[in-house]
């Protein structure tokens, strides 16, 4: 089952080439926009976005078309479409690749989107580390810009729309959409608490809607195609394609669009996709979602608790809830083989959440730094058994108690962790001789009583 | 004090209209990232204190925005700023043998500057670049899959000026 829609047009063999202007217009380029606006009326977008059954793909699932009916209409402020391209969550590259390979299947998405939702001025929010993307997207509105796609009464309509794409400077909170918006008025990028929602008071006090690169993207093809047709691809309320970007222990490291309900075992195992785990290893766990997301153990994550064969679906990944699912999340898909260390991995994600948490809420500031101090001496030998449950301790009193999500997301790497592999937590504990060294060996069972 | 040339503020001024008016404190990023590259490659006092009198901003401002990302260098730096990543999956990859073999290429350890002002090692949080890791970033280039065999050549094409 294949069908492209995001990254369609996109050679697989050649790695850095580009997708101009004159290749996406031959296969359907800006079609969408085209039929837009000679055809639609806003809302029959957002009612198109509504049938569609689109999630946002930035990792939280919310239906994109409802949040676009949250967007506050009855004030006379303006409102701002912001496309979140700060892709910063570990094992997540799929934005960066479909900007890199079609940028203007995600300009045409927000021309389309800031169409049905009134706005005239588009922020594209990318990470300042992908600067010359940066430059490819403003060479790409250049262009559009020159083909009328964009600026004043576009293509012979009444409408006008500006698109801007603006660095950040290094901080992965600000891939919170509340903390974006403080970045992108030129603070530091501290989240907001709410309410009130930016739907309500966003960027500059004004309505916003805050949409991730990928959900943009999607949008062309629903407008074109109908929310119906789009619907009928996928599972239940997983409609539509996903980018799944895949790293790790595996054959075929990249970005590959799947038709949601694809089975995690054949994604791994498919030369289409993953092409199995490397050297003919075993599959030791996998982080289905961006390292924010609970890791699985290999046997949960092929198949649920109650023996399902696991999907690429929200529903499906986040079967068994925390005790034995995870989240579809951003699509990270991140896979350890059987010499992998599980306690070095999750310190090593500790220290990532320690060094980027904003440190506006006390839990978190405070709850990363020890998370990270806890799994350091256990990964090198000064760990005591007490620090198993000190670990779980924590990491309930970070969850929950900051303004942000991001404690939440610290937090569940840690817990899953523990839970799924406890054994190797405990060797870690009881046995410090043996595991000072970077490369201990890698004992799973429990060897102590 | 530093100052942009005439071409630069005209750039300036063009990034000033990309926001509405009276919101000319969102081009700060941006615009540190300009006097970054042209006054030497980090963020002194000065250029700091400099870019909040073209924003209108007070200076106190700036130092707030330019501690918070980590994009920005506030002391000196080399050349070339190595910044290694080390996250999950470049981990997983191999990025800590990377690392160790930077360090003694280069006789530096993490943070520090070779005498001859040449390089600077830093290590850094995911890059996005998972697929292809590990990845080290330098300047606006991203050098991918570096292997250990792979970093002397690397950095001798750099030290001879060659880009990655």
């Amino acid at each position: 089952m294949s069908q492209s829609i995001l990254l369609a047009g996109v050679a697989r063999d050649a790695s850095h080439s580009v997708v101009p202007l004159d290749r996406y217009e031959a296969i359907g380029g800006y079609q969408a926009w085209r039929h837009a606006l000679s055809h639609c009326t806003p809302d029959d977008v957002i009612q198109a976005v509504k049938d569609s059954g689109l999630r946002g793909r930035g990792g939280a699932g919310f239906p994109t078309g409802t949040k676009w009916g949250f967007l506050d209409r009855r004030t006379d402020k303006p409102r701002y479409l912001v496309c979140n391209a700060d892709e910063s969550e570990p094992g997540t590259f799929k934005d960066r690749y479909l900007m890199e390979k079609v940028p203007h299947r995600l300009l045409e998405g927000v021309m389309v989107s800031a169409y049905a939702l009134g706005v005239h001025t588009a922020y594209i929010y990318i990470r300042g580390e992908l600067m010359w993307l940066k430059h490819q997207l403003d060479k790409a509105i250049a262009e559009a810009t020159h083909a009328g796609y964009l600026g004043d009464r576009i293509l012979g309509s009444d409408y006008s729309l500006r698109v801007v794409v603006h660095p950040g400077g290094g901080a992965y909170i600000c891939g919170e959409e509340s903390a974006l918006l403080e970045s992108l008025e030129g603070k530091r990028g501290n989240p907001r608490q709410k309410p009130p929602f930016p739907a309500v008071s966003g960027l500059y006090g004004c309505p916003t809607v805050i949409n991730n690169v990928e959900s943009l993207a999607s949008v062309p093809w629903i407008v074109l195609n109908g929310g119906a047709a789009y619907r009928q691809l996928g599972v239940g309320n997983s409609t539509g394609t996903k980018l799944i970007s895949a790293s790790g222990h595996i054959n075929r490291p990249g970005v590959y669009e799947v038709v949601m309900g694809l089975s995690v075992q054949e994604f791994i195992e498919s030369d289409d996709y993953c092409g199995g785990v490397r050297k003919g290893r075993s599959l030791k766990a996998v982080i289905p979602g961006g390292s924010s997301v609970p890791v699985l153990p290999a046997h949960l994550a092929l198949r649920t608790a109650a023996g399902e064969p696991r999907l690429l679906t929200y529903e499906s990944l986040a079967d068994g809830g925390f005790v034995s699912g995870s989240m579809l999340g951003s699509g990270g898909f991140i896979v350890m083989d059987d010499t992998t260390c599980m306690v070095r991995n999750t310190w090593n994600f500790s220290r990532f959440y320690h060094h980027e948490s904003c440190g506006q809420c006390s839990p978190c500031r405070e709850g990363t730094g020890w998370l990270e101090r806890v799994l350091h001496r256990l990964e090198h030998g000064h760990g005591t058994p007490d620090d198993i449950d000190l670990l779980v301790d924590i990491t309930k009193k970070i969850e929950g108690n900051t303004i942000c999500t991001f404690g939440d997301a610290a937090s569940w790497p840690v817990a899953s962790a523990v839970r799924h592999f406890r054994g190797e937590f405990e060797y870690h504990a009881y046995h410090p001789d043996r595991v000072a060294s970077r490369h201990h060996p890698i004992v799973t069972e429990r060897t102590v009583v | 004090m530093p100052e942009f040339s005439t071409t630069q503020l005209e750039a300036v001024q063009n990034l000033l209209t990309q926001y509405p008016e009276g919101r000319q404190k969102s081009a700060i990023l941006p615009l540190l990232h300009m006097a970054q590259q042209t006054f030497g490659g980090y963020l002194s006092v000065d250029t700091m204190n400099y870019v909040a009198t073209l924003l209108g901003m007070q200076p106190v401002e700036v130092y707030e925005v330019a501690t918070f990302y980590t994009m920005f260098h506030l002391t000196p730096v080399g050349t070339y700023v190595l910044e290694v990543c080390r996250t999950g999956p470049c981990a997983l990859a191999g990025a800590e043998d990377t690392l160790e073999r930077i360090e003694s290429v280069l006789g530096i350890k993490d943070g520090e500057t070779t005498p001859d002002g040449m390089f600077t090692l830093k290590t850094v949080e995911c890059l996005a670049s998972c697929g292809s890791a590990p990845v080290i970033q330098v300047g606006e280039r991203y050098v991918e899959q570096v292997t250990p065999d792979r970093v002397p050549a690397l950095i001798d094409q750099l030290r001879a000026g060659g880009c990655p």
